[in-house]
C-alpha cells in the first residue's frame, strides 16, 4: 500500500489552497485526489465575475480564480490525480480509490484533508408535490449544462430559492435568450448578496417574490407549469393565494449541503447545524490527522474565505505530519447562541492556537443595528454594533489567546439588542 | 432616480436627483460609499458581461469570456448578440483577446478560462 | 408481423409471461406503450414480496401470491435480482383489535404460508426497537420479502429476449380486430397478428378487454403515494412493518428496501386519470403521519424523493385478480386488476398465462431454453480485492458516474447495450440506480446524458428523461458551425 504524507480529497478551491499551503510549509509528499476530469471544482462552471476581491483585489471569474491557484500548485509540483473517486476513507486514514486509468487501489495517508465541497438540496428533500417531468434542475446542474456543455435546459424559467446560484442563473438564462418569469423565495428576505439581487434581477426586470414557494408541479413529460403560493409567517402556503405560472423549467436554489459521506465513514463527528465536521482551531476533526476545510466544513459565502481557511488546514496538516502539534489538554468550547447559529471552529486549544484564531459563523435572521457580542466564561469581552448582519453572509471574529487567559472554558457568541 | 445600493448587505434605497444628466443630490444613503455608488450608477452604469463563445476543436464546445473593461449597461444585449456570432478555435488561454471593440463598446472580449484542444 | 403469442404490456406481469413463454418453442413478442419496460404500476409500488396471509383463501390472489412468493428467491438468484427475505410484522395498536391479528394468522395458515406467529410486545420491540411502544402485539411473517421491482422486471425481460421473445416499445395498442383465427393489434408501430394475446396492460387492461369482449370491465386507478428516505436512516428497521387494518383505515407500511433505504406509504385514493402519477401535499403529509404511528422517530428531513403509483383496481364483490380467457374472445387471455399482491404473484401469473398460451398454440418446449440473463457486474458489492481485479480487466467499471450510489460508467454502458436496453435517463436509473441517491441526479444526469448520446449515437437534445417529449435539454446555447 502506498503511503503519502498528506492526501487531500478534492481539487476545488479548498483542496488547491490546502495543497499549496502544505507544500509551502515544507511537506513535499502531497497528493490531491479529484473526481472530475479537470481540477478547479465548482469554480469551472462559475463563469461570472466577483471572485477574489479579498485575495487578489480584483474581480475575477471562477475559472480565472481557480487558474491562479492551479498555477501556484503547478510551480510547487502538487500532484493531482484526476477522474479519481474516493470510495471510502477509514479512521486509520486508509483511502480506497477508483479510476478508469489506474483501477481500484488503497492508499495510506499520514494526514487527510477533507475538501469535497457540498451538493445542492434536491426537489425530493423539499417534498414539493406534483409530477416528476423533465425540466426540473438544481441551479448548479443547469449552470454546468449552460456554461461548460453549451446546452440550454429550457426557455421559460421559474427559479425557486434566491440563493446566489439561483440569482446568477436568472441572469445567465436571460442572457442566453430564456425568459425568467420570477424568482420565488420561501423566506421574507433573500439569502443572496445584495449585489446579485440588483445586477442579476433588477437589471433585467426579473421579479423577486418573497414569502412564496412552489406548491405543485405540472406536466407529465416536460414541465408545463408550477403553482406558486404565498406563505405565511409559519412558512406554510396561504390557502387561496395559489397562482399558476406556465414554464418549461424549474431551477432550484434551495440550499447547499456539505458532502460528508466519506467523513462519516471515517467516524468523523459532524456538527448538527453546519452539516460539516466539528473541528478545533487547527481545523482538525475528532479523528486525529483528519482535517477539513471549505464547503465540506461549512457552506461559505465567498471563495476568498474558503482559500484562507483551506490554507490554515494545509498548514495544520503539515505540522501534524511533522509531529509539531503541541500536546495540550485544555480545550475551550465555542458556541453560538441567541441569533448566532454556529461557530467554526467549534473548539480551541489555547496551546495550539498561536496568537489568535479567526472564528466564523452565520446569524439566524437579518439584524439591523444590533450588537454582536463575545463572552468568555460569562464575561463579555467584545460588544460591537453592526449596521447589518444577514444569514447569507458569514461573520467573523478574531479570538486572541490573550482573551482566553489561563483558565477559560467556554466562549459564547451572540446577537444582542443593546 | 431610485437605486438599491450594493456596496454592503444593507441595500439602502437611494434617491438620486439628476439635472441634465448631472447629479444634483443623493439621499437615502447611510454612508459615503453609498453616495459614491449612486453617483456613478446614476450617470454611467457599467457591467461586466460574462458568457461563453463557441469553440471549435476544444475539449468542451464553449469557452468562458468576459468584457474588459466593463461595458455600458444598456449595451449588454448588443454585446450578447456579438458574443453569439463569435467562434474561436481551441486552444484558448485566459487573457486571450477574442474580439476587440465588441459591439462598438470600445471594450474587448477576453477569454476567462483556458480551453485545451481536443 | 405475425406471431404465435403477443403480450401487451412490459410491466412485471407482461415480462414474467414473456420470460415463461421463452420456455416454449414459439414466436412471441411484447408490445409496450411506454418507452421501456417497467414504466407503469411496476415501477412505483411497495417493492414487497408478500408472504400471502392477506388474500382470501381460495382466491386467485391467494394462490398466485403464495406460489410467486415461493418462486421468488430462486428466480432472483438465477437472474441476479436483489431480493431479501427480511420478514414482516403486522402491528396491532389496540388489544380490542387482537382478533384481527388472529384472523390474519388463520387466513395465512389456510393459504399455506409458513412460519406465521403472533409476537407480544416484548419480543416485538426486541425484533424492532424503533417500532412504536404503543404497538401491543404483531403478526410475524418470516417469509415476507423485499425485492427491487425494476431489476426484477428488467431481468425477466432480458431472459425473455435471450430466449427469442421480441420487444416493441412506444407501441400503444389502438385497435384490436379478429380475422379468422387471428387477433390483429393495430399499434403506433404497425400491426401485429397472433392467435393468442395476453393482456397484461395494467391500468389499460380493461380498455383492451373491452375491445374484444362483451363482458365489460372497469379498472379504477387507485393512487398510492410514497416517500423514500436516505440510506443513513435505513438501519431504523430490519423488517417490513404493516399496520393491522382497522375501522380507521388500512394504514401504511414502512419497510427497508433491498438497497438500504426506508420506504413508506402508500395512500389509497381512487382517481380518474390512468396517468395521474402526481403526488399531493395532503397525500405526502398523510404518509408521514401514518408512518410515524408505526415508527415514531422517523425523521422528516431525510426524505430524498417522493412518488406516486397507480394500482389497477377492479371494484367487484369478490376482490380478486381477473385471470384467464376473456368472455367470448377465444385466445385472448386477460390479466386484469393486478394490484397488490401483483408484484409477488407476477412470476406465478406469468407461468400460468404462458402455459395456457403455449397449450392454445400447441407449442413444444424450447430445447435450447436458457434460464439466465447476461451477467450483471456490480463493483459496489465486491470486496476491494475482487473489485481491483475486476476493474483491471474492465476499466470502465473503475470510473464513477453517480457519486451517491457509486454507479460506474461500465454499469451504465452495459445497461444501455442490454436487450431490452436503456434509452433514457430513467431507463438508466432503473437498471443501474444512477440518479437514485440523495442528490437525485444533480451531479450525474449531465454525464449520463453524455454517455447515452455516445453509446446510442443520438444527439443529447433528442434524449429523454422517460420517453415521449420529456426532453431534459431544449437546445444548444451556440449554433453548430459548419465544421462541427
Amino acid at each position: 500500500m502506498n503511503t503519502y504524507d498528506i492526501v487531500i480529497i478534492g481539487a476545488g478551491p479548498a483542496g488547491l489552497a490546502a495543497a499549496i499551503a502544505a507544500k509551502e510549509a515544507g511537506v513535499d509528499d502531497v497528493l490531491v485526489i479529484e473526481r472530475d476530469s479537470v481540477p478547479g471544482g465548482i469554480l469551472n462552471q462559475c463563469i461570472h465575475n466577483g471572485f477574489g476581491l479579498h485575495t487578489f483585489r480584483e474581480e475575477l471569474t471562477g475559472p480565472e480564480y481557480a487558474a491562479r491557484f492551479l498555477s501556484r500548485a503547478g510551480e510547487l509540483g502538487v500532484a493531482i490525480r484526476l477522474s479519481t473517486m474516493v470510495l471510502s476513507l477509514s479512521n486509520e486514514r486508509v483511502l480506497t480509490v477508483t479510476s478508469r486509468e489506474r483501477g481500484v487501489e488503497q492508499l495510506r495517508a499520514r494526514a487527510v484533508i477533507l475538501a469535497m465541497g457540498c451538493r445542492e438540496r434536491p426537489r425530493g428533500a423539499l417534498n414539493i408535490p406534483g409530477y416528476r417531468p423533465a425540466g426540473i434542475y438544481s441551479a448548479g446542474t443547469a449552470q454546468r449544462l449552460v456554461n461548460l456543455e453549451g446546452f440550454l435546459p429550457g426557455r421559460e424559467v421559474v427559479i425557486l430559492g434566491s440563493g446566489d446560484i439561483g440569482l446568477i442563473m436568472a441572469r445567465r438564462m436571460t442572457l442566453e435568450g430564456a425568459h425568467v418569469r420570477c424568482v420565488a423565495e420561501l423566506l421574507p428576505y433573500s439569502g443572496g448578496l445584495k449585489r446579485n439581487i440588483v445586477q442579476c434581477l433588477h437589471d433585467y426586470g426579473i421579479p423577486l417574490l418573497l414569502s412564496h414557494t412552489v406548491v405543485d408541479i405540472h406536466g407529465r413529460e416536460r414541465l408545463e407549469g408550477v403553482t406558486l403560493a404565498e406563505v405565511g409567517a409559519d412558512r406554510k402556503p396561504v390557502p387561496g393565494s395559489e397562482k399558476y405560472i406556465p414554464c418549461d423549467t424549474l431551477l432550484l436554489s434551495v440550499g447547499l449541503l456539505p458532502e460528508n459521506e466519506l467523513s462519516e465513514g471515517a467516524e468523523v463527528m459532524l456538527d448538527r447545524v453546519t452539516g460539516g465536521p466539528a473541528v478545533n482551531e487547527s481545523l482538525e476533526t475528532n479523528v486525529p490527522g483528519i482535517f477539513a476545510c471549505g464547503n465540506v466544513l461549512h457552506v461559505h459565502d465567498l471563495v476568498d474565505y474558503v482559500s484562507e481557511e483551506a490554507a490554515r488546514a494545509g498548514k495544520a496538516a503539515a505540522r501534524f505530519v511533522r509531529g509539531g502539534t503541541p500536546k495540550s489538554t485544555r480545550v475551550v468550547k465555542l458556541t453560538g447562541r441567541d441569533g448566532v447559529r454556529y461557530t467554526v471552529p467549534q473548539t480551541v486549544r489555547p496551546a495550539a492556537m498561536g496568537e489568535s484564531v479567526v472564528v466564523r459563523f452565520r446569524v439566524a435572521n437579518p439584524y439591523y443595528g444590533k450588537y454582536l457580542s463575545c463572552y468568555v466564561d460569562g464575561k463579555r469581552i467584545s460588544h460591537r454594533k453592526k449596521p447589518i448582519m444577514a444569514p447569507g453572509e458569514m461573520e467573523s471574529f478574531t479570538l486572541t489567546r490573550e482573551a482566553l487567559g489561563e483558565s477559560a472554558q467556554e466562549v459564547v457568541f451572540c446577537v444582542e439588542e443593546e | 432616480m431610485e437605486l438599491t445600493c450594493i456596496r454592503c448587505p444593507m441595500g439602502c434605497a437611494i434617491h438620486v436627483e439628476l439635472e441634465n444628466g448631472a447629479v444634483v443630490s443623493v439621499t437615502g444613503n447611510t454612508c459615503p460609499r453609498g453616495a459614491e455608488y449612486a453617483k456613478s450608477e446614476a450617470t454611467a452604469p457599467v457591467r461586466t458581461v460574462t458568457s461563453t463563445v463557441r469553440a471549435l476543436g476544444g475539449v468542451r464546445p464553449v469557452v468562458a469570456v468576459k468584457t474588459v473593461p466593463d461595458v455600458p449597461k444598456d449595451k449588454i444585449f448588443d454585446v450578447m448578440d456579438a458574443v453569439r456570432a463569435l467562434e474561436v478555435t481551441a486552444p484558448v488561454r485566459i487573457g486571450d483577446i477574442l474580439c476587440t471593440n465588441i459591439a462598438g463598446t470600445g471594450s474587448n472580449l477576453v477569454a476567462a478560462a483556458d480551453l485545451d484542444a481536443e | 408481423m405475425q406471431y404465435d403469442v403477443l403480450v401487451v404490456g412490459a410491466g412485471v406481469v407482461g415480462c414474467a409471461t414473456a420470460m415463461e413463454l421463452g420456455k416454449y418453442s414459439l414466436r412471441a413478442a411484447v408490445i409496450e406503450a411506454g418507452e421501456d419496460v417497467c414504466t407503469g404500476t411496476s415501477k412505483a409500488n411497495s417493492a414487497i414480496v408478500h408472504a400471502g396471509f392477506d388474500a382470501r383463501p381460495g382466491s386467485l390472489m391467494a394462490r398466485f401470491n403464495v406460489e410467486g412468493s415461493h418462486a421468488m428467491p430462486k428466480l432472483c438468484e438465477r437472474l441476479q435480482v436483489p431480493f431479501r427475505r427480511c420478514g414482516a410484522l403486522v402491528l396491532c395498536f389496540d388489544e380490542a383489535d387482537r382478533p384481527g391479528l388472529e384472523e390474519l394468522l388463520l387466513r395465512g395458515v389456510k393459504n399455506g404460508v409458513h412460519g406465521l406467529r403472533i409476537v407480544e410486545r416484548g419480543e416485538l420491540h426486541e425484533l424492532e426497537p424503533n417500532v412504536s411502544p404503543e404497538a401491543v402485539a404483531a403478526l410475524y411473517a418470516p417469509t415476507s420479502g423485499i425485492v427491487c421491482p425494476f431489476e426484477l422486471t428488467c431481468a425477466m425481460a432480458e431472459n425473455a429476449a435471450r430466449n427469442g421473445v421480441e420487444f416493441f416499445f412506444d407501441a400503444r395498442v389502438e385497435r384490436i380486430a379478429r380475422e379468422g383465427e387471428l387477433w390483429t393489434l393495430e399499434t403506433a408501430r404497425g400491426s401485429f397478428e397472433a392467435p393468442v394475446v395476453v393482456n397484461a396492460a395494467g391500468l389499460h387492461s380493461a380498455e383492451l378487454n373491452n375491445m374484444v369482449s362483451e363482458k365489460k370491465l372497469t379498472v379504477t386507478p387507485r393512487k398510492g403515494e410514497y416517500m423514500l428516505l436516505d440510506k443513513k436512516v435505513g438501519h431504523m428497521l430490519s423488517r417490513t412493518v404493516f399496520q393491522l387494518p382497522t375501522k380507521m383505515g388500512k394504514g401504511v407500511l414502512v419497510t427497508p428496501t433491498v438497497h438500504g433505504n426506508l420506504l413508506m406509504g402508500p395512500t389509497a385514493v381512487d382517481v380518474q386519470d390512468p396517468e395521474a402519477t402526481n403526488t399531493t401535499a395532503a397525500g405526502l403529509e398523510s404518509v408521514m403521519q401514518k408512518a410515524r404511528k408505526s415508527v415514531p422517530t422517523l425523521p422528516g428531513n431525510r426524505t430524498i424523493t417522493s412518488f406516486a403509483g397507480l394500482r389497477a383496481h377492479v371494484e367487484r364483490e369478490e376482490h380478486d385478480f381477473i385471470i384467464g380467457e376473456a368472455e367470448g374472445a377465444p385466445g385472448f387471455l386477460n390479466a386484469v386488476g393486478i394490484e397488490s399482491p401483483g408484484l409477488s404473484a407476477a412470476p406465478a401469473i406469468g407461468a400460468f398465462l404462458a402455459e395456457s398460451a403455449a397449450y392454445l398454440v400447441s407449442a413444444p418446449v424450447n430445447k435450447k431454453y436458457d434460464s439466465t440473463r447476461p451477467e450483471v457486474y456490480r463493483p459496489n458489492e465486491m470486496t476491494v480485492e475482487e473489485r481491483a481485479a475486476f476493474v483491471a480487466e474492465h476499466p470502465l467499471y473503475g470510473s464513477i458516474i453517480c457519486r451517491c450510489e457509486q454507479v460506474t460508467e461500465g454499469e451504465i454502458v452495459d445497461a444501455i447495450h442490454r436487450v431490452p436496453g436503456a434509452r433514457s435517463l430513467d431507463g438508466v436509473k432503473r437498471r443501474t440506480r444512477a440518479g437514485m441517491g440523495r442528490c437525485q441526479a444533480g451531479f450525474c444526469s449531465p454525464r449520463v446524458l453524455e454517455i447515452l448520446s455516445r453509446e446510442l449515437g443520438v444527439p443529447q437534445e433528442q434524449l429523454t428523461k422517460s420517453g415521449g417529449a420529456s426532453f431534459p435539454i431544449v437546445g444548444k446555447t451556440r449554433k453548430d458551425g459548419e465544421n462541427a
